[in-house]
């Protein structure tokens, strides 16, 4: 049962290196040009994947969720802002992925502006996922681009929680499965 | 967590491989390109909104977009879009926010995509 679940999931992967493989024998160019790409990208991605997960791994364990939350409702002013930025940063994953995360925020008291202003945090500026960046598009380019998404998602936060007032709340969904 | 991820991983390595050499530098560029101005920055904002590309990848795909010479706020533009706004999520994120909060906050965050790409231009 195992190794059907392996062949399955490897199936298209297998297919790929048959290409390739085949390729080489009859010595097809697009075959063989798809493959220095292809351990090019390989290579990038096996010196940092180790890396991020490693990263991601600790601040799962060492970031104990309930105090954070504590701090970003509607009194925790700067500082809450700052908790909540922190926090996604040190998360990894889809945008979507953060979404029951804002819901149990909100549950437990955090503010609409903080709310917002993690979403966009968790989405452009994750440390994990900078190294990467870095790793692909430059120091100078990375740095810049995270740098200037920061004043853009808080203002963003902002005009979020005047658009929706203070007592907005994310909704538990009734028949989207929670992550 | 790394072992359930590999297959994926490969897969879409691979995808990106054959899309390296599949895509034209010339339709890429005049897609994208210096010479297709703000017409170009528009067309990846939308690419970027509506494209579902998890993160590790859109790099090394915005690093071959610098290869073949896409501007570097086009390309702060579609990271940007790609990661803030989604389309294709929109109904997980209905569901959490209500459908007022989830166009909004994707509206705004369309419209930051290019102050930042904007922001991108005039510093590098």
């Amino acid at each position: 049962m195992k190794k059907k679940k392996i062949l399955k999931d490897y199936f298209w992967i297998i297919i790929f290196f048959i290409f390739i493989v085949g390729s080489m024998f009859i010595n097809y160019e697009p075959g063989r040009q798809i493959y220095i790409n292809f351990e090019k990208f390989f290579i990038e991605m096996i010196l940092f994947l180790p890396l991020m997960f490693v990263f991601v791994g600790l601040f799962d364990v060492w970031v104990p969720k309930e105090k954070v939350e504590r701090h970003v409702g509607h009194e925790g002013g700067i500082t809450g802002t700052f908790w909540i930025i922190l926090l996604a940063t040190f998360q990894a994953g889809p945008l979507y992925g953060a979404f029951p995360v804002a819901y149990l925020l909100s549950k437990k008291g955090a503010s609409p502006r903080n709310i917002f202003i993690y979403l966009g945090a968790f989405s452009c500026m994750k440390l994990p996922m900078l190294t990467f960046e870095i790793n692909f598009l430059g120091l100078k380019f990375s740095l810049l681009r995270t740098l200037f998404s920061l004043p853009v998602f808080i203002i963003i936060g902002i005009i979020m929680e005047y658009y929706l007032g203070k007592d907005y709340k994310v909704t538990q969904p009734e028949n989207v499965k929670m992550g | 967590m790394f072992l359930s991820l590999l297959p994926s991983l490969l897969i879409v390595l691979a995808l990106v491989s054959v899309f390296l050499y599949v895509m034209p530098e010339k339709t890429l560029s005049s897609l994208l390109g210096a010479k297709s101005g703000f017409l170009g920055v528009v067309i990846a904002a939308l690419a970027g909104s509506v494209a579902l590309i998890p993160g590790f990848i859109s790099y090394p795909l915005a690093a071959i977009f610098i290869k073949r010479g896409i501007p570097l706020p086009t390309v702060a533009v579609f990271i940007t879009t790609l990661m803030m706004v989604g389309i294709m999520t929109m109904p997980i994120e209905i569901a959490y926010f209500g459908k007022k909060a989830a166009f909004m906050r994707n509206f705004l965050s369309f419209i930051g995509a290019f102050i930042i790409g904007l922001l991108i231009g005039v510093f590098l």
